[in-house]
């Protein structure tokens, strides 16, 4: 059961990417993808587990979705404070590698987890030892564990924690 | 059909101003970690909105545009982060602002306790 | 109008990839090099997309994706050997 979700997840991706690359819907341009695809996961996700901490529940899907949204305001509130930084004058840096702990188990929310973090500048994800983080921060505000993570990880963990568990 | 055209040029030119200051902050900024934000973070935001641009300008590139922004999404913070793990691992100096390193300091502490459970296991013997 | 701001848009990457360049000839350590290199390819996907606007042409857009995937392994694999040896 659980490879076989693993494969139909993979199928799905890789027939989507298919479908974009060829921006058509003609029938043999759909048979074909279909067939390879099939093939191609059936090959490479006989043993994986890469997909099997996905929730397939509506209540995921509503989640992933506010979460694209969360993620985009941080990105682009984010971008504007480092930019201010890069051309004031006075270089109004203030840098330091905290450490944070997560709550997440799952290996595919971990990288969605450090994979967010590092996208949203200010905040490089250097290490990553067991539950606790390492986090260059450009500006650092605190070096308590847990204020740090209440800054920096938690307003992501919670959609997380829903869509992976 | 002219508005949509009009800003996705605005936004184009949107996305080459972040690639701009994400250069100045390389030149600018003082230790590797540092530029490694600046640089590789505005430049990631940068081209993404430019390729949007681009998108709306001509929509019946979508599936191709789409696939190269997702592409640049995920591979881009991998790069980075490992990037910053291999120059903290080789132990680049950081900046003399800087505040606290953790990191430092958790792999010292690991050394000592090898260190320590080395030595009793030698004067076990 | 649309092809003019383009133009001031492709002015601001190529300046753009000359100040990283100077930061690639005259970086301290070798991951500095590294990371100017990758701020480059990724300015540069930039510069594909608005030249395939200007000449028409969509397998410009196949060009940037393959130029993506490869500016991609080459840092990971330079960052690996960096980290520990081929």
């Amino acid at each position: 059961m659980k490879s076989f979700k693993n494969f139909i997840v993979q199928f799905f991706i890789l027939f989507i990417i298919w479908i974009l690359i060829n921006n058509s819907f003609d029938t043999e341009l759909l048979i074909t993808g279909f067939v390879f695809s099939i093939v191609a996961s059936s090959i490479f996700c006989f043993k994986c587990d890469v997909f099997s901490d996905i929730k397939l529940t509506p209540k995921a899907l509503i989640y992933t979705i506010l979460y694209i949204f969360v993620f985009i305001i941080e990105l682009i509130k984010s971008n504007f404070d480092v930019a201010y930084r890069v051309v004031s004058p006075s270089l109004p840096i203030n840098p330091g590698i905290v450490a944070v702990k997560t709550k997440l188990k799952s290996k595919m929310g971990r990288m969605i987890l450090t994979n967010s973090i590092t996208l949203t500048p200010g905040t490089l994800t250097v290490d990553i030892i067991e539950d606790t983080l390492y986090i260059h921060w450009i500006d650092v505000k605190t070096v308590k564990i847990e204020e740090a993570t209440k800054d920096i990880v938690s307003h992501f963990e919670k959609y997380l924690e829903v869509i992976y568990g | 059909m002219k508005i949509l055209d009009i800003t996705g040029a605005i936004l184009t030119l949107i996305g080459s101003i972040f690639i701009f200051l994400g250069a100045l902050g390389v030149l600018r900024m003082p230790d590797v970690y540092n530029r490694i934000q600046t640089g590789t973070k505005a430049s990631t935001l940068g081209t993404m909105l430019t390729l949007t641009g681009i998108g709306m300008i001509h929509p019946g590139w979508f599936g191709k545009i789409a696939i190269l922004i997702i592409f640049i999404a995920i591979t881009n913070p991998v790069s980075s982060h490992v990037l910053a793990r291999a120059a903290h691992f080789i132990n680049i100096p950081l900046t003399s602002k800087t505040v606290v390193d953790k990191l430092r300091e958790s792999k010292i502490e690991e050394m000592e306790n090898a260190l320590k459970l080395e030595e009793e296991q030698k004067n076990d013997f | 109008m649309v092809n003019t701001i383009l133009y001031i848009a492709l002015g601001f990457i190529i300046i753009s990839i000359l100040m990283t360049l100077t930061r690639f000839v005259t970086g301290k350590t070798s991951v500095d090099r590294v990371i100017a290199f990758d701020i480059m390819t990724i300015s540069s996907i930039g510069i594909i997309v608005i030249i395939s606007h200007f000449t028409i042409r969509l397998i410009y857009l196949d060009v940037a994706i393959v130029y993506g995937l490869l500016s991609f392994l080459g840092v990971v694999i330079v960052a690996k050997f960096i980290e520990r040896g081929l």
